[in-house]
């Protein structure tokens, strides 16, 4: 991509925005569309999809068959670059010993940042979602509701694709006409799954992921988008045709070099830079945030990486897009006289109630999928189908608050180092000619269900800097508090209670009986890499640190646009909101912009 | 932002699920035999490697068996995945040299599995020379079967097997990985997935037929 060194930035932009993953792409997208001048800074190194990406390699050519290692932690093949849970050089401390304790934190220093690997599961929050407090009297309501934030998921669900399909089930809202792309089939372990688990009342419905499976319509979708502005609708029509339709191949996890599915570096940044109106500044680490003698955002202090010296560029407005926990980092280590205590934090809530979402997963075998006559299944990447929460109407017998759905692993993937791993439970040990035909027999016959749930917002988790460790850049770090409380364990138990019914229910196999236990399967803090709050939003100076429009109280001209102003951290991955609210944000941004106000 | 559950496999819910088993692993078991095996000095491949080329073992990080391992391990490959009449055996596929480059890897999971090959390896010629004279490699298969009988599965494994038996078990994952990867063994195994398709059609008739939900 083309993109500027620190010696080339412009002396004033209109806004600053860090990062450049889902936050950082769909507010460099809005802005530049509706006409701003922005700079876009990123840590990590300049990256395009399209030259970069492993389409179709095997686990063959890859070393150790491409499984995991603390350098490729998601396999070899995996887009993530210069991240993982460790950053070489750039370390995060946690407050205790006790792993149940801690908070692990996935980053990634690249170009579009985790948006080049993640999911891609696009779920709405629906109404119930913004106002958890007013209907079980905890943690907090959001200062808007579903209908505030309607719109721009309509907006978002055209402009990065996503295919799913309206259900009509409870708290699962529907996209109007024209939003969605009609989704995959469900694959053969997945129909079956759906069959039996009507016998349990579990709903099994297509999910929603950001993927074309059919191209867009790049005639009509842009007007809807940009009604009123023919540029953007021109520059986004471009983008469109550039991009393919799925080709049914080569898992989503490694990036796509078609741009069949959204990644910030495929969908928003080309449209962004062929405004006109982006300079894109990669290997730059965001110091601190710049103010004036008025309280007023001037700009930002950063690092350059390849020289190792320090800048400062100007804007009329930064927005944060770092990720939620380093956009505290960045807000608590601009420290001034004005903000003795990092800025925009008069409510001392920075850092505060950071969340992420409660994982546990099981799996059997089941004897109806073994030996199916050969079939491609490889599909979109991820499960084609998916069980939204079911259980609205028992909230008060289940012992914990909110819900979870659950994520389906199923079918005859391309082979890697687990997939023929751990059969001697079934096969008494077989080695041989035996051995093989058994590794054909039980090959796609294994299930598995990852519940993803709601955790709810506590006093116990928090990020703070910590006193004494700075990063290879001279910044300190941060360091994490974490707890789960009795719902998130409760709920992680019952999460594996179900999986075990359905594949019972498929006729299926346990290696051994679901612990009843939720804290022996919840995944630690962070695991599950839907890290929300920090600075959160609300409608009391008080009791948050953004308002509505993610902009901070204290410094109207800085905005938080990532997960950060999140108050609830509902079972629906939080990709698709990051990326609504951050529209949102922008379009007060620049309405603000251009009535003076900031 | 969960990545693609593909890849989720490997990393937690594998992880999850597996921390169940292992955890039938009683504590008196050893998985292997001493804490003498040195670990290899190496670099990893980094945060940023090259994705688009193809690796062959020994590519990265140096391959560490000795000869004597090498062709332990190559016969022992063989014993667990023979020549049949759909693919060849592993170690015409080069598993063993994959063998090889997973136990000389500089990562902690793999440094971990290091001894337990490494000294089963030994272990396997020590039983082969005590049972009939002479190497593992060298043995007939009748001969080599009869060994892995008594060690191809921990909960039968008698008490003196029972930390040969864990070894057996770690090399057969590790054999199955390499061999069910390679193009033959993807073949073998029933995958025909990884090519481009204008549609995703969902199950054939035949398969829902098979499964009742036609």
């Amino acid at each position: 991509m083309p993109l500027i060194t620190a010696s080339k930035t412009q002396p004033e932009y209109d806004v600053i925005v860090i990062g450049s993953g889902a936050a950082g792409g769909q507010t460099a997208y809005t802005l530049t569309m509706g006409g701003a001048k922005v700079l876009m800074l990123e840590a990590g190194r300049n990256y395009d999809p399209v030259k970069e990406t492993p389409m179709f390699q095997t686990n063959a050519v890859a070393p150790l068959r491409g499984q995991g290692t603390p350098e490729k932690p998601f396999g070899f093949h995996d887009a993530t670059i210069d991240g993982g849970w460790q950053v070489p050089g750039e370390p995060y401390t946690n407050a205790s010993d006790d792993p149940d304790r801690q908070f692990t934190w996935w980053r990634a220093r690249m170009l579009g940042g985790r948006t080049n690997h993640w999911g891609r599961i696009s779920l709405r929050n629906g109404a119930y979602d913004f106002k958890p407090y007013s209907r079980d009297g905890l943690g907090f309501d959001w200062p808007i509701g579903y209908e505030d934030v309607a719109p721009y998921y309509d907006k978002v669900e055209m402009l990065v694709g996503v295919y799913g399909e309206n259900n009509g089930l409870e708290n699962t809202p529907h996209s109007p006409e024209g939003c969605l792309l009609p989704p995959p089939k469900a694959r053969a372990g997945e129909v079956y799954a759906q069959k039996q688990a009507k016998k349990l009342g579990i709903p099994v419905i297509p999910i929603h992921r950001a993927v074309l499976s059919t191209r867009q319509d790049a005639d009509n979708l842009p007007q809807r988008i940009h009604p009123g502005n023919p540029k953007a609708q021109r520059v986004l029509a471009q983008a469109m045709r550039e991009r393919a339709a799925c080709f049914w191949a080569t898992s989503c996890g490694r990036g796509c070099a078609i741009k069949a599915n959204y990644q910030s570096t495929t969908v928003h940044l080309p449209p962004a830079l062929a405004t006109g109106n982006l300079d894109i500044l990669p290997n730059a680490m965001t110091r601190e945030v710049t103010v004036d003698d008025n309280g007023k955002a001037t700009g930002v202090i950063y690092i350059d990486k390849t020289t190792r010296e320090e800048h400062r560029v100007r804007a009329r407005a930064v927005v944060l897009a770092a990720s939620s926990a380093e956009s505290v980092r960045i807000l608590l280590n601009s420290k001034s006289p004005r903000f003795p205590n990092g800025l925009a934090n008069s409510s001392g809530l920075v850092g505060k109630y950071i969340m992420d979402t409660v994982g546990a997963d099981f799996g059997g075998q089941v004897p109806a999928l073994e030996n199916l006559p050969l079939h491609n299944e490889d599909g979109a990447g991820g499960g084609h189908v998916y069980v939204p929460w079911w259980l609205y109407k028992d909230a008060a017998n289940l012992g914990f608050a909110r819900g979870y759905h659950i994520e389906f692993e199923t079918g005859r993937h391309m082979p890697g180092m687990g997939s023929a791993r751990n059969l001697d439970w079934l096969t008494g040990g077989s080695y041989g000619r035996q051995f093989k035909e058994d590794a054909r027999r039980y090959y796609g016959s294994f299930v598995g269900f990852s519940g993803r749930g709601e955790m709810i917002p506590n006093e116990d988790s928090f990020c703070e800097i910590d006193p004494t460790v700075k990063d290879k850049w001279g910044i300190p770090v941060l360091r994490f508090n974490w707890k789960w409380s009795q719902h998130e364990v409760g709920q992680a138990a019952h999460m594996v209670k179900t999986a075990g019914e359905l594949i019972e229910a498929m006729g299926g196999r346990l290696q051994v009986k679901p612990p009843t236990d939720g804290a022996k399967v919840i995944h630690q803090g962070g695991n599950i890499i839907h890290e929300v709050g920090g600075t959160i939003m609300g409608a009391d100076p008080k009791k948050s640190v953004t308002n509505q429009w993610c902009q901070t109280w204290d410094v109207k001209n800085l905005f938080v646009n990532d997960g950060g102003p999140f108050c609830s951290n509902a079972d629906k991955n939080p990709t698709l909101t990051i990326m609504a609210l951050a529209w949102r944000a922008s379009d007060h941004l620049l309405d603000e912009l251009k009535k003076g106000n900031l | 932002m969960t990545p693609t559950p593909l890849s989720a496999m490997d990393r937690r819910t594998a992880i999850k699920w597996m921390l169940t088993a292992a955890a039938t692993v009683s504590i008196l078991e050893r998985e292997s035999f001493s804490a003498e095996t040195p670990a290899p000095v190496a670099k990893g491949y980094g945060t940023d490697p090259d994705l688009l080329r193809d690796y062959k073992p020994g590519d990265v990080w140096p391959l560490t068996f000795t000869d004597a391992q090498r062709r332990a391990a190559a016969a022992l490959c063989d014993v667990i995945i023979p020549e049949d009449s759909k693919s060849p055996s592993a170690s015409a596929l080069h598993v063993h040299e994959f063998i090889d480059e997973w136990i000389s890897a500089p990562y902690p999971d793999q440094q971990k599995d290091r001894p337990i090959v490494i000294e089963g390896l030994a272990w396997l010629d020590a039983e082969a020379q005590k049972r009939f004279g002479a190497n593992f490699s060298d043995l007939v298969r009748r001969q080599q079967t009869q060994i892995c009988d008594d060690i191809c599965h921990v909960p039968k494994a008698k008490p003196e097997f029972k930390t040969a038996a864990h070894f057996f078990k770690k090399f057969r994952d590790l054999t199955a990985g390499g061999f069910y990867t390679t193009p033959e063994g993807m073949k073998d195994i029933g995958y025909v997935g990884n090519v481009p398709l204008d549609k995703f059609e969902g199950p054939p008739p035949e398969v829902l037929k098979k499964l009742g939900l036609a």
